[in-house]
């Protein structure tokens, strides 16, 4: 529970994705990373660039939830996906498509979408 | 360096106690394993307490003193935290600490609260053991991480629901006669697989339940062990502890368990055994799948191999290698912050030949342990071996 304020680093990470600038972190040796981030959890380097996210994401894997914590009851079912894009990979709803035909390793988009439930950001892919 | 020696160990029944508070249920607990060890309250230098959400549960921090005031222990009290693996890092910490010499008899255990929550506000607070930026905001929760790791798994290895409904069978029957266990009720293959899905592919049936109880355990050295008397035929003689990227999706691999696969070799290097004399073991199977990757960390089977050893029945009752006689935590039940330790009770007994099933593995002189935090960010492994 952070209140009123906000998370510094997610936030604007979320923001930047609500407008099509998504981007993301790459360290002095190339690993991709979520921010905020300070120092590199694979190589220990404390140099980082913003770099934009790729715009195609690929699903590594996914599930489809039907029993859900009770700040997503109204959006069950959904689909929860691991989607590569790029060095970085993001867990996110997966959208706009019918839950019998996701595969692994199709290609995604990234954007922001808010619950059923609640109201609130939540990050999403949609087929693309 | 001392041996470490478990003198005594005690457990609540696992089930659904939502009107007792964690206080009573280690008090419980802890007395049990102190009458088990046969020794003086009096003689407890530290107390090792893990437990994991107290603080939403019941509002309850600092947790430490309010342990060691209910076992009746007048000595120095800690809480240990790391999610589902809470009790069994604390029991690492323990034995570390009675291994250096600082420390001859130390009491270790956890308790969790959790029915008193209902199963939606329970399934939210386990929820915070993910990355709550990253994964909980995403909708993800436990069910739905494991099941991310099972598709990833089938797609790799390959395997089925019914395989890993083999796991929930198997666990289930070895908890009928264990009167520790939440479910006491033979299932088969097809209640699981017609049983409502969770999480594709993970259904109710592969989820342990939410549950209340409480473990501990006493730890001594072989000196204080040999000075008062005290038959303590089981030893701790390895122990062993990994870790991993927080989210999973930062994993390399996720159908397998590295941080499991750094605890079992660091465990095992630190006993002298490997994997062939495992004899019997004990993991953390929160959700069938869980079981799989644990046991091919372990090195008892060849990643990828895991998936159907139930169903070939290699790890049931009569089988090579039986794994979770106790039940597991899908059939005995999962108070988080007491499984790690309850492990550690239920492996002592079947080692000593005090459990229900220990007929099972009577010549059985070496088990292991394995007890995994969140998505196996955390994991420790312990080896028990009966002293010579």
């Amino acid at each position: 529970m952070t209140g009123d304020y906000a998370n510094a680093g997610y936030d604007e990470f979320v923001a930047a994705v609500a407008e099509g600038e998504a981007y993301y972190l790459e360290c002095a040796n190339g690993h991709g990373e979520l921010p905020p981030r300070r120092v590199c959890p694979e190589c220990g380097s404390t140099e980082f660039t913003e770099e934009p996210l790729p715009a195609a994401g690929e699903v590594r894997t996914y599930t489809v939830t039907h029993v859900a914590a009770p700040s997503f009851a109204d959006d069950a079912p959904y689909v929860t996906a691991i989607a590569d894009f790029g060095p970085v990979r993001i867990t996110a709803q997966l959208r706009g498509i019918d839950p019998d035909d996701v595969e692994t390793g199709m290609s995604v988009g990234l954007g922001v979408e808010t619950t059923e439930t609640t109201g609130a950001d939540l990050l999403v892919v949609r087929p693309r | 360096m001392s041996d470490v020696r478990i003198a005594g160990v005690g457990l609540t029944r696992f089930g659904e106690f939502p009107d007792r508070t964690s206080r009573d249920l280690f008090a419980e607990a802890s007395g049990a394993a102190i009458e088990d060890a046969g020794i003086d309250r009096s003689d407890v230098e530290a107390l090792f307490y893990g437990n994991f959400m107290g603080a939403l549960a019941e509002h309850q921090g600092h947790q430490g003193p309010l342990m060691a005031e209910a076992a009746g222990v007048s000595a120095p009290a800690t809480r240990f935290e790391s999610a589902c693996c809470s009790s069994g890092v604390a029991v690492r910490e323990a034995v570390k600490r009675v291994r250096n010499g600082e420390t001859d008899v130390l009491l270790v255990g956890g308790a969790e609260r959790m029915t008193n929550m209902g199963t939606a506000g329970a399934t939210e607070a386990l929820a915070i053991a993910a990355d709550d930026l990253w994964e909980v905001r995403a909708g993800m929760n436990f069910p739905g991480a494991y099941a991310l790791m099972a598709r990833a798994y089938f797609e790799e290895y390959g395997g089925s629901q019914e395989d890993l409904a083999h796991v929930a069978v198997k666990n289930h029957f070895n908890a009928l006669e264990n009167e520790m266990a939440q479910y006491q009720k033979e299932i088969t293959v097809d209640d699981v697989l017609e049983a409502p899905t969770v999480s594709d592919p993970i259904g109710l049936y592969d989820s342990c339940p939410i549950s209340d109880g409480a473990a501990a355990v006493v730890l001594v050295s072989d000196e204080y062990a040999r000075e008062q008397g005290i038959d303590a035929p089981v030893a701790v003689t390895g122990t062993g502890q990994g870790g991993d990227r927080m989210a999973l999706h930062d994993r390399d691999h996720l159908a397998r368990s590295p941080a499991a696969d750094f605890a079992a070799e660091e465990a095992y290097d630190d006993a002298g055994v490997g994997p062939d004399d495992v004899e019997v073991a004990e993991v953390h199977d929160c959700f069938t799948v869980a079981e799989v990757l644990a046991i091919e960390s372990l090195g008892l089977f060849e990643v990828g191999e895991g998936i159907d050893a139930a169903r070939r029945g290699e790890t049931s009752h009569d089988g090579a290698v039986p794994v979770n006689l106790s039940g597991g935590l899908k059939a005995k039940g999962h108070p988080v912050g007491a499984t790690g330790a309850s492990q550690i009770a239920e492996l002592t007994s079947l080692l000593r030949g005090d459990h229900v099933n220990s007929e099972h593995v009577e010549d059985a002189t070496c088990g292991v342990a394995h007890n995994a935090g969140g998505t196996v960010a955390s994991c420790v492994v312990h080896v028990l071996e009966v002293a010579q």
